[in-house]
Order: C-alpha cells, then sequence, then structure tokens
C-alpha cells in the first residue's frame, strides 16, 4: 500500500510469557495516538493480543506488523513454523493445541483464532506446514 | 461505583501504589481464562481471577478495566504489581472467594456484561 500513514514491526519470539503483550499495547498506543475510533482500536487491540499470544505459544518465533491507511488497520501475523495441519480444526471454537504451560496460565481455551476472526473485518489466514503460518487481519477504520 | 467504594464493600485492599481509585465500574466478572476475558472483557470492568501473572495485568490494561480483584487471597507475582503500578491499573486482593466477590457486586447494582 502506497499510501500507508504508518508501518510497525515487532519480533515475538518463542515462549515469550513474560513480555507477552508488549507487542499489543504499543501497537494500540501507536493508533490511540494516531486518532483511531475507540471501537476500531479495541477491536484490532483484542485481535493483536491473541496474534501475539499465538505467536508465543504455538511459533517458532514471528512478527506481528501493523500497518495504517486512512481507511484501513491491516495486522499481519507472521511466523517460522511449524505451521497448522489443520486450518479449519483450528478455527473450531474451543479446539486447542496449547503446552500445559500456556494452559496454566489460563491460554489455550481455544478462542485465539475465533477471536481474531470475530474482532476483524477481513480474515485470511495461509499455513505450510514445516514453513510458517501467516495471518492477515483488516480492520475498517470508523469515520 | 467507583473502585474505592468497591473496595470498602468487599473488604480488599489496593495493591499497586499510585492507581486511580476513582475509575468509574462499569461491570463485573468472573473467569481465569485470558482468552475467554479477551473475547467478554469490558472498558471499566470489575474482574476476579485467581490468575497472578503478568499477562493478566496485559489483558486488563488492553480491555481498559476499571480493576482487577485477586481473590481467595492469592499474590500478585512481583512483575505483575510492577507493570499494574506502570500502566496505573488498580490491583485489589480479598480473602473473599470469586463467588462471594461477584455476589457482593451484583447486590450492589454492577451490572452484568453486555454483549
Amino acid at each position: 500500500m502506497a499510501n500507508n500513514l504508518f508501518v510497525d514491526s515487532y519480533d515475538v519470539a518463542s515462549g515469550a510469557f513474560q513480555t507477552a503483550g508488549d507487542a499489543s499495547a504499543s501497537i494500540k498506543r501507536k493508533l490511540k495516538q494516531l486518532g483511531i475510533d475507540a471501537v476500531t482500536l479495541r477491536r484490532v487491540a483484542v485481535a493483536s493480543y491473541e496474534a501475539e499470544l499465538n505467536l508465543i505459544i504455538h511459533s517458532n518465533g514471528g512478527n506481528l506488523i501493523m500497518e495504517m491507511s486512512p481507511e484501513e488497520v491491516l495486522l499481519i501475523s507472521k511466523d517460522v513454523g511449524p505451521g497448522i495441519p489443520d486450518i479449519s480444526k483450528a478455527l473450531e471454537e474451543g479446539y486447542s493445541t496449547a503446552s500445559e504451560e500456556a494452559r496454566d496460565l489460563g491460554f489455550g481455551a481455544g478462542m485465539g483464532l475465533p477471536n481474531m476472526k470475530r474482532n476483524a473485518d477481513t480474515f485470511d489466514i495461509e499455513s505450510q506446514v514445516g514453513e510458517g503460518t501467516t495471518i492477515k487481519m483488516g480492520f475498517t477504520i470508523k469515520r | 461505583m467507583k473502585v474505592s467504594e468497591l473496595m470498602t464493600l468487599l473488604d480488599a485492599k489496593c495493591v499497586t501504589e499510585g492507581a486511580n481509585l476513582d475509575a468509574e465500574i462499569s461491570c463485573g466478572y468472573s473467569c481465569d481464562l485470558l482468552s475467554w476475558v479477551l473475547a467478554h472483557g469490558k472498558q471499566g470492568m470489575a474482574w476476579c481471577t485467581v490468575q497472578t501473572h503478568v499477562n493478566v495485568i496485559a489483558v486488563s490494561v488492553l480491555m481498559e478495566m476499571a480493576c482487577v480483584i485477586l481473590v481467595e487471597g492469592v499474590e500478585a507475582e512481583e512483575a505483575s504489581l510492577n507493570k499494574a503500578i506502570e500502566e496505573g491499573m488498580p490491583v485489589l486482593s480479598t480473602t473473599k472467594t470469586a463467588y462471594e466477590v461477584c455476589g457482593i457486586m451484583n447486590k450492589a447494582g454492577i451490572a452484568v456484561p453486555v454483549e
């Protein structure tokens, strides 16, 4: 997108529970400064936090990228594996492959991807086992 | 109802210095699954949990809640307290169970979250 106002990228490491939410909080803060409406802000915040947690719980590490244009916020989660064997299963509410460690912290309710999908206006997920997963979420900004 | 008023009702103490105890409570909730809270959390919510790790604070801040209520005397981890103080999120501590806290909040007229 040529008319992006803002692009930001955050590295999210596998297993980084202690700093979980930092990237999402930073994205939220920046969008707030950029004057985005409260409803869209909240939707982006929920989706970015879930994406960040998924990177921490499930991936071998990845990036959370936020792009903002005058019309929409685009949130991209891109990891380097391990990939999702059955995406439709992963999108089911309540289905989770989270570790015992993640569950002990209160994650792994199987709500991550459903929460992202529910909050985004557009949701696209592509995954290749052994390669990685890319999730693209679009949020139309209310004026 | 303000957070400070709820503290009195619950006989709870605030374990985060400098937090905004004048914040207005919009609704009450109890849940220990963070993803669930992310799906149903609301701005101004008073949230009961026994989870004590730092992600509790991250969720409450993202949701712009009024306060976190740690029930049954569970103690917040130091990292959680530091984060809560940094973010200005009130963390209350009570020996009451989540069931009792919700009963008190309900009786006091604090709303159920509206989807």
